[in-house]
């Protein structure tokens, strides 16, 4: 069984201008031990996926599914109760902003702490071990230091480590990445890719990466959904997908890469949906 | 050769006083030290560093925006230096910036006629109707339409703004344009359309650019020359295919290594790792 199944998603807006359809019919199946990559540019749908299977988007938005289930239980009709069980401890979501995503009146130990006490029965000095032992594990110096340190006195790779402490801070089956590295510098984006993939490896749990950069599909993923305008356009592992992209939008968006560029200009996605017809 | 050279910058240096407060006392920063640099006329010297390396400090001096501690920036024969002499006229047609954020660097309550007019007005004499025809003439130049002189910025999309903010840097015809990141913010395929705009106009207006990129494949395919900044300092300067194929530094090595590889080649060898 899989551990992510979901089968013809569909996400509408109420807008002032009637219903906008930002997901249509999409299916995503996730095993355990496996990293899916999502890519497509902004307006593609791959973060509204998400946030639909998280059930983490406005009340404007209307979901329909014909299946959603993780491991079995069916997403589309938990109760909110029922879906905080789930949310943050077996499914957990990062964010592209860390600095934002974190509470800046609080100090990320206690903010650490905070999912530990929700979904764990870990009391007073087990959650700080716990905390540190997680700190630790994700790569931030001189934990005991930092536990009491608040979000603004860290840079922006350190809130971001931080934030997927907290994410698998109770050894979620899924963890869902939103852009993780976006707002990073180059080489702290090296390493923190280098640290959610190492984290997946040992602990087997499914890795969903929502990314637009291409660069970062070919250093992660095992599968790639290339996402265009609310529709998939090619599903393949990530081999075939560099080396013999089947659908004219995932062609595009390859030879739109600079460092793919053949001659002076480089070719544009416009290009291609003239000739590609998408 | 030597009056072929558009910018020249000899021992730059910036430091901003940090104030001290209650329980801090006061510091300085040195954000740019002794920086060297020459640009050709017409040709692209990309700089390159990670976040508070000093290389938009740098882009703020060469637009006058900010003023150097010590040092000679040289455009187009003009020394330029203004906490001594200010800014003229002359000193702000010589080089124009584009930022790399078009949500935050347009006014939402201006139209996009008013945008590409304003540097004229403030900086030449210029009537009215022969501004608006300038301001026709660019819109068009840089792939938008004459329709598009009476919307307001919010009518556009991230590339179309960023379109607005280059026809805007290029109105007062500059020889020296400043690019701080121009497409970090933009999508991939945008972000080609914006580059191949940028390589059409420097061949039909003789641009020179000063393009800040943090981004290394779009450095690759844009630069002439390439600079490596690491805290203020230049750690690295050469040719493009001298930085690229053989890098002295340790910072621009890592640097390197750091960059995702998109190639079937690397992606084979990782899945080869993963699954030994």
């Amino acid at each position: 069984m899989s551990l992510l199944e979901i089968r013809n998603l569909r996400v509408e807006f109420d807008t002032a201008k009637g219903p906008f359809r930002a997901l249509d019919g999409v299916d995503y199946t996730v095993d355990q031990g496996e990293v899916l990559a999502i890519v497509g540019e902004s307006g593609s749908g791959k973060s509204v996926a998400m946030l639909a299977t998280m059930g983490l988007l406005p009340d404007s938005a209307t979901v329909t599914a014909d299946k959603m289930e993780f491991e079995g239980l069916d997403l589309r009709t938990l109760s909110a109760k029922e879906r905080r069980k789930v949310i943050g401890r077996d499914i957990s979501m990062i964010f592209q902003e860390p600095i934002a995503s974190l509470n800046p009146c609080f100090t990320v130990g206690f903010q650490l702490g905070e999912t530990l006490k929700a979904h764990t029965g870990l009391k007073g000095k087990q959650v700080k071990d716990r905390v540190l032992e997680l700190m630790h594990a994700v790569g931030l110096p001189k934990p005991e230091e930092r536990f009491n340190a608040f979000p603004h006195q860290m840079s922006g790779g350190q809130c971001q480590r931080v934030m997927i402490a907290m994410a698998i801070a109770c050894k979620p089956k899924l963890l869902i990445a939103d852009e993780p590295t976006t707002a990073l510098d180059v080489t702290i984006q090296k390493q923190i890719l280098d640290l959610l993939v190492k984290l997946q490896q040992e602990s087997g749990m499914g890795l969903i990466m929502i990314t637009h950069d291409m660069g970062v599909v070919a250093e992660t993923a095992d599968r790639v959904i290339v996402q265009y305008k609310g529709r998939k356009m090619e599903e393949a592992d990530v081999l075939s997908l560099f080396e013999s992209p089947q659908n004219p939008y995932t062609r595009a968006l390859l030879s739109a890469l600079p460092e793919n560029a053949k001659g002076d200009r480089l070719p544009t996605v416009s290009d291609f949906a003239q000739a590609g017809g998408f | 050769m030597a009056d072929d050279i558009i910018l020249k910058v000899r021992d730059l240096h910036r430091v901003y006083d940090i104030k001290g407060g209650m329980f801090k006392k006061a510091s300085q920063l040195t954000a740019v030290k002794g920086v060297n640099l020459d640009v050709e006329r017409g040709k692209t010297l990309a700089v390159v560093g990670e976040s508070g390396c000093g290389k938009s400090t740098l882009a703020r001096m060469l637009t006058m925006i900010d003023a150097q501690t010590s040092g000679t920036i040289e455009i187009d024969g003009l020394p330029i230096d203004i906490s001594k002499t200010g800014i003229s006229r002359e000193m702000r047609q010589k080089v124009q910036i584009v930022f790399q954020n078009p949500y935050g660097s347009l006014n939402p309550r201006q139209k996009i006629g008013h945008v590409l007019e304003e540097p004229l007005l403030l900086n030449t004499d210029m009537p009215a109707a022969e501004r608006k025809d300038l301001a026709l003439q660019m819109l068009e130049k840089v792939g938008l339409q004459p329709e598009h002189y009476g919307r307001f910025p919010h009518m556009f999309s991230g590339g179309q703004r960023q379109r607005i903010a280059i026809a805007r840097a290029i109105m007062m015809k500059p020889k020296l344009l400043v690019l701080d990141e121009p497409v970090s913010a933009l999508d991939l395929s945008v972000q080609a359309q914006i580059l191949n705009l940028l390589k059409d106009l420097q061949d039909e207006m003789g641009l020179t650019y000063v393009f800040i990129s943090h981004d290394l494949s779009v450095v690759r395919y844009l630069a002439d020359k390439v600079m490596v900044m690491y805290f203020g300092e230049v750690v690295e300067y050469g040719t493009r295919d001298e930085v690229f194929e053989n890098p002295q530094h340790d910072y621009t090595k890592t640097l390197f290594a750091a960059t995702p590889n998109a190639d079937v080649e690397s992606i084979r060898k990782r899945l080869a790792a993963k699954a030994a």
